[in-house]
């Protein structure tokens, strides 16, 4: 498929990192690279935030996180929060915060384990809130619900708005994107890497990102370190216009829900119920039983959406992990070749942090962020 | 569990739809007729079995014709479910616990959905009428001609203020002779059909000459020419107003702006096929360049890219209401085959005439399909027009998009919102295609087009909610 | 702006109009109902506010959406009038518990 992006000459300008990948987290490793002067190459087999990257829920939260992955979701925070300095497009930000609610004590009981464990490790951005607060923060959850895990700073962008603008800025600052360019083949070739489209064109550069979500095992395998991810496709439903109800984004601790409500007026509801993914076709099928147990939920929480009418319902394509944290940093295995994969579902608000750590580990040989956890090699046989 | 509902699920009961199902139920197949409206008929014989219309001059033969195909539906022991929206369709399940062989389609009656199995399902989805953007065309007082005719069948009612139809298609003539029938007023019909297309078409013209519409359209056209002020060769038109529609502005070729007061407008440039369950079906689809449409991809038989789901009639490329009759007949015989109920030689020994029906039927389209191809400026029309009616936005915005790097509808789509409203991209998908592919300078089989999603129809939460999920559950529902 | 044709067949049916009192045909959708009755613009648009009335009268352009006897966003083209059904236009966006 053309694009509108011109093709790169190949005669005048070489990379110096080729990025395989165009959503979200190969958009932010390009763009942090580029604003150091790195000549980045992007190669996208479809196009820009064509899977998980456009069509994810768009939260942005650091609420209920795995604690290995809480600094960086803390320092992601610190971004997004300044977000149009970095991409010159707010990306549809907005802070609400985002709340986890109890629908019984006990539930209640664990959420507050959970915010004592954070401050015992110097986080206190996650707080438990009693019925009163949360009845004045969400007027329309449902009067079971006794209290919730809120975290204040959070809140939600737009997907593909958001994937778009990095790649707008890394342009603007010397980046260059190939759409419908897949990856054939990565061979090592001297002192770099070469890499063989689907469509027969061959780029070089001394180093390689992957940052091919729901097919970076592919790359992974070509340099032979294994990465087991897995394939979902998480499903989401928006309603038609409502007048604005809910600020904040409501998740629940007992049940999977994502529960926000968009300016314009829309609901969106997900969080993380599958559908089935092929994706060798870039095809999703949805579960109409899975997507009734999200309404059902919807209904239980919000009374007042039950006469909501819901005009579409869809699925991503995305990588999940066994231990459902990614997989960031160098390759186990081979010089000059770095991971950012498999965010399982939640690596939206993780995009503008890892392409920083990416570029810090390309260009200063390090991050100051804790990413041994997301070691590629924690799979090696 | 026994395994499915029905053998076939036939979705849509115009002609192509009340044809197969009658066929497929009469030999031995478990069949069931969804349809959305109150009745059958599809849109070309709306109100059928209970138009208001007593005279039966005002609608004429072509319409009457309609009614024979009801009997043979009656006796073929069809279950028929009017009122009945389908919102999904999913194809088979490799790893599905009935090996793939079922489908499962979503479905609501009364405010209560729930899921339907079947063996097969015959798509006969019909056409709706291509978006005709031009300023103005979401004012109140601005309607469709094919929604004007609706009204007509279903309600006997007429214009009745300074009317005026404006656009291309036979759809458009024959509609300005019935309103003359009967005894309608019409203060004018601008014809958009651009002078070039003539000269494109009349190589076509030949086997136009043996075709069956030719003597009755010829007619109807004069007569209609007889009685109406007929502005020929418009370029340029807008429908003004505030709140509702006040005036038509039109240029005639090259000349001046021309204004006409007017009450009601009643738009028609063509039909194109109602894809949308098709498309989310994961159904192929192709463009065809001499209708300008996408089409949903089917072999002769009507068989599409997806394993148990067939297509038959206008909803998989425009072929006119007889020729959607012998489709629908010959994709229910192969449905028969691909069920066991007919060996192979019996499926083409039985589709034989058929097949020369729906040959005689489509003899002369293609004259027609390029007589009547819409102009460039009101497939993808200024900037200033609105092309998503639901999302309001414009075709400058579109084009704005295009130069920011949105390279086809899906990504216009994520960035504008355009084809996101309740119309699921049914009013604009033809237009968005049309206008990325002029503004790339490629062609629209290569932008592509919206990747649509069920629901294909709203439905509420409380139905999502109260979705059984279990086959007893299931038996449980009242289906009838 | 429509009107019924002499020698129509159809009992008439009385249903009201934002709370005026209204005659239909029997048959009619509510869309059409809306038309014969001089109604054009059933609603403002949620995004700009814009006055819409029925356009396509065969459910795939949502301009004809209307509250049907309290629920709101139905479509007025694919519901039948009925004997005293209160039809309501609509200005913007439709509240959730509507």
């Amino acid at each position: 498929m053309a694009s509108p992006t011109p093709a790169p000459s190949m005669s005048i300008w070489k990379p110096d990192v080729i990025v395989i990948g165009g959503g979200l987290h190969g958009c932010s490793a390009a763009l942090h690279l580029s604003m150091r002067g790195v000549r980045v190459l992007v190669l996208e087999k479809d196009h820009v935030a064509r899977h998980a990257s456009g069509v994810n829920a768009g939260g942005v939260r650091q609420l209920g996180r795995d604690v290995a992955e809480v600094p960086l979701t803390v320092a992601s925070m610190a971004l997004w929060h300044r977000i149009g300095e970095l991409v010159d497009d707010d990306c549809g930000f907005e802070s609400h915060g985002q709340l986890k609610v109890a629908e019984n004590e006990a539930e209640l009981a664990g959420l507050e384990a959970r915010a004592a464990a954070l401050r015992a490790l110097g986080f206190h951005h996650e707080e438990v809130i009693g019925q009163a607060e949360l009845r004045d923060l969400v007027p329309a959850i449902a009067g079971h619900c006794v209290g919730a895990l809120v975290s204040r700073g959070d809140g939600a962008a737009i997907p593909f708005r958001t994937t778009f603008a990095f790649r707008r800025k890394a342009i603007a600052l010397g980046a260059r994107f190939e759409e419908g360019a897949g990856v054939a083949r990565v061979v090592r070739v001297g002192d770099v890497w070469s890499v063989e489209t689907t469509g027969g064109d061959r780029h070089e550069a001394p180093i390689l990102v992957n940052c091919a979500g729901a097919w970076a095992d592919r790359i992974a395998a070509q340099l032979g370190e294994p990465a087991p991810l897995e394939v979902i496709a998480p499903m989401l439903m928006i309603t038609a216009r409502v007048p604005p109800f809910i600020k904040p984004v409501v998740g629940a601790s007992g049940r999977t829900l994502s529960f926000k409500q968009f300016p314009n007026g829309t609901v969106l509801i997900g969080g993380g119920l599958l559908g089935r993914a092929v994706r060798d076709e870039n095809r999703t099928e949805l579960d109409f039983s899975q997507v009734s147990v999200n309404a059902r939920t919807v209904w239980d929480l919000f009374p007042v959406m039950r006469g909501a009418t819901i005009v579409r319902s869809w699925a991503g394509i995305e990588a999940r992990m066994p231990d459902q944290i990614p997989v960031i940093g160098p390759s186990g295995t081979q010089p000059g070749v770095f991971h950012a994969f498999g965010f399982s579902a939640h690596g939206f608000q993780l995009g503008p942090i890892v392409g920083r750590i990416t570029a810090d580990l390309i260009t200063r040989g390090g991050t100051d962020l804790p990413i041994q956890p997301f070691h590629i090699g924690r799979f090696a046989a | 569990m026994s395994g499915h509902d029905f053998d076939l699920a036939v979705i849509g009961s115009g002609p192509a739809g009340l044809a197969a199902a009658a066929l497929a139920a009469s030999r031995g197949l478990s069949t069931v007729l969804l349809d959305e409206q109150p009745e059958a008929g599809g849109q070309i014989y709306r109100a059928i079995t209970e138009t208001p219309v007593r005279d039966r001059h005002v609608l004429g033969p072509d319409y009457w014709h309609g009614a024979e195909l009801l009997g043979p539906l009656r006796d073929s022991g069809a279950a028929h479910w009017p009122g009945t929206t389908v919102w999904s369709v999913a194809r088979p399940r490799e790893d599905g616990a009935d090996g793939g062989r079922t489908l499962q389609i979503g479905l609501s009656r009364n405010g209560t959905a729930a899921m339907l199995t079947v063996r097969h399902v015959l798509m006969a989805t019909g056409a709706l009428e291509r978006p005709f953007p031009i300023p103005g065309w979401t004012l109140p007082g601005v309607l469709g001609a094919g929604a004007a005719q609706i009204l007509l069948k279903s309600s006997g009612l007429v214009p009745s203020g300074r009317t005026v139809l404006a656009g291309t298609g036979p759809l458009l003539w024959l509609l300005a002779w019935q309103y003359l029938r009967a005894g309608a007023a019409l203060d004018a019909i601008l014809d958009t059909t651009p002078r070039g297309n003539w000269r494109a078409a009349l190589p076509l013209l030949p086997a136009f000459l043996r075709s069956p519409y030719l003597g009755k359209g010829a007619k109807l056209l004069l007569e209609v020419r007889r009685k109406v002020k007929v502005i020929d060769g418009v370029t340029d038109l807008r429908a003004e107003g505030e709140g509702k529609l006040s005036a038509i502005v039109y240029r005639q070729g090259d000349g001046a702006e021309q204004r006409l007061a007017a009450d009601t407008l009643l738009l028609h440039q063509g039909v194109v096929p109602n894809l949308n369950l098709a498309n989310a079906t994961g159904c192929a689809q192709n463009w065809d360049e001499t209708q300008r449409c996408w089409r949903p991809t089917t072999d002769d038989w009507g068989a599409t890219s997806v394993e148990g789901v067939s297509l038959a009639g206008d909803g998989a490329g425009i072929g006119g209401a007889l020729a959607a009759e012998h489709a629908g007949r010959v994709a229910a015989l192969d449905v028969l085959h691909r069920l066991g109920r007919i060996d192979r030689a019996e499926r083409d020994r039985a589709a034989v005439p058929h097949r020369e029906a729906l040959e005689r039927a489509l003899r002369g389209r293609a004259f027609l399909d390029t007589l009547y191809r819409p102009a460039d400026i009101f497939r993808a029309p200024a900037d200033d027009t609105i092309v998503c009616r639901c999302e309001e936005v414009t075709a400058g915005a579109v084009r704005e998009a295009v130069r920011l790097g949105c390279s086809g509808p899906n990504q216009a789509k994520s960035f504008l919102r355009c084809g996101m409203g309740p119309c699921q991209g049914r009013l604009c998908g033809p237009t968005v295609t049309e206008v990325i592919a002029a503004e790339r300078g490629v062609s629209p089989a290569e932008v592509g087009y919206y990747r649509l999603r069920p629901p294909v129809k709203p439905i509420t939460l409380a139905e999502l909610a109260a979705l059984p999920k279990s086959a007893a559950d299931i038996a449980a529902v009242d289906k009838h | 702006m429509f009107r019924r044709l002499p020698d129509i067949a159809g009992d008439r049916v009385s249903f009201t109009i934002d709370g005026r009192p209204a005659e239909a045909r029997s048959g009619d959708s509510v869309a059409a109902a809306l038309l014969a009755n001089g109604v054009a613009a059933c609603r403002n648009t949620p995004v700009s506010g814009a006055a819409r009335g029925p356009y396509c009268m065969m459910g795939v352009c949502f301009d004809c959406l209307v509250t049907i006897d309290g629920t709101g966003n139905r479509q007025g083209c694919q519901v039948r009038v009925a004997p005293g059904m209160a039809v309501e236009t609509q200005d913007g966006k439709r509240g959730v518990e509507r």
